[in-house]
């Protein structure tokens, strides 16, 4: 057997059994909720850690799907309903196309991956983080704290729309990010068009291969 | 319970995921694959601290706004991509450095 596929299978044994850890992990300590908790973590930080380590570029940005539902599934623990779905519909949907569409237009480069840069990356930045973290918590000391009773959870989508309309709350914002939207995809479609003699020009280029 | 810093916590990983991914790959694509990943890992602390700040609509509004500017910023980046590869046939990040054609 090669070492490459040696290493993806190392890879994904490790990935699975953290996800399984942290899964009896969350159920010992939070009960149901944090099982969910820690399947919504797995899926998040399993999806980014594919996503860096794959060779191709389709893989990376399937795995990119499952933090996207991971952090959906996030929004649905925290009682954000409409938050879950807008995230599914619009980075599933939308923004995950958008990123293929970018991978299907562009050529693959399947020798750009570097696993001692990723390494050198990981630690670097791993430790700063990890460093600030231990600093940071060491301070506050209190970061597993939390109320004993939250609000009960309700749909708030019908107070979302009422207050992004409403003249005393978001009016204003809401009307800046349609127009920035609009702007926007103008702006892309202006962008990315085809401009006249780009045809003359591939036709020439096909001439010089052939 | 769960607490706020587990949220916090999970966050900060997708965070320090999203900037290795950024600096560690050779392609634009990644960078914008990184990107979508530090927002997110905003949206979870914004939804988190919403939720445990009394349940109102704050955080959720951020989220919402943060959701639009990433399709926004997705589309335009996008372009860009597709036009930098068209001008320099490359889409390596360290190899376009001309800002005309």
């Amino acid at each position: 057997m090669n070492q490459d596929v040696l290493l993806q299978r190392g890879f994904y044994t490790i990935v699975a059994l953290a996800g399984l850890g942290a899964m009896g992990a969350g159920l010992s300590s939070w009960g149901p909720a944090g099982l969910a908790f820690a399947l919504f973590a797995f899926l998040t930080l399993a999806g980014a850690l594919v996503c860096i380590w794959e060779r191709s570029v389709v893989r990376s940005a399937f795995a990119l799907m499952a933090t996207f539902t991971g952090v959906a599934g996030f929004f649905a623990l925290l009682g954000a309903d409409f938050l879950a779905m807008a995230q599914i519909l619009i980075y599933v949907g939308g923004i995950l196309a958008l990123i293929l569409f970018g991978v299907m237009l562009t050529p693959p480069d399947m020798g750009e991956r570097k696993l001692t840069r990723i390494g050198w990356a990981t630690a670097i930045i791993g430790g700063g983080f990890a460093f600030v973290a231990v600093r940071v918590g060491g301070k506050v000391g209190s970061w597993a704290a939390s109320p004993d009773e939250l609000p009960a959870m309700e749909t708030k989508a019908r107070d979302i729309g009422i207050a992004f309309l409403h003249p005393e709350q978001y009016v204003v914002a809401f009307e800046l990010a349609a127009y920035l939207l609009t702007v926007a995809l103008v702006a892309a479609v202006y962008i990315a068009r085809r401009r006249t003699g780009d045809f003359q020009l591939q036709e020439g280029q096909m001439e010089e291969r052939a | 319970m769960i607490p706020v810093g587990a949220y916090v916590a999970v966050s900060v990983a997708l965070f320090a995921l999203g900037v290795i991914c950024i600096v560690s790959r050779r392609n634009i694509i990644y960078v914008l694959m990184g990107i979508e990943m530090i927002l997110n890992s905003a949206s979870i602390n914004f939804a988190a601290f919403g939720r445990y700040n009394g349940d109102g609509l704050e955080g959720r509004i951020f989220v919402i706004f943060i959701i639009i500017l990433a399709a926004a910023e997705a589309a335009v980046a996008l372009a860009i991509v597709l036009n930098v590869f068209h001008l320099f046939h490359t889409i390596k990040p360290s190899e376009v450095d001309l800002l005309r054609e």
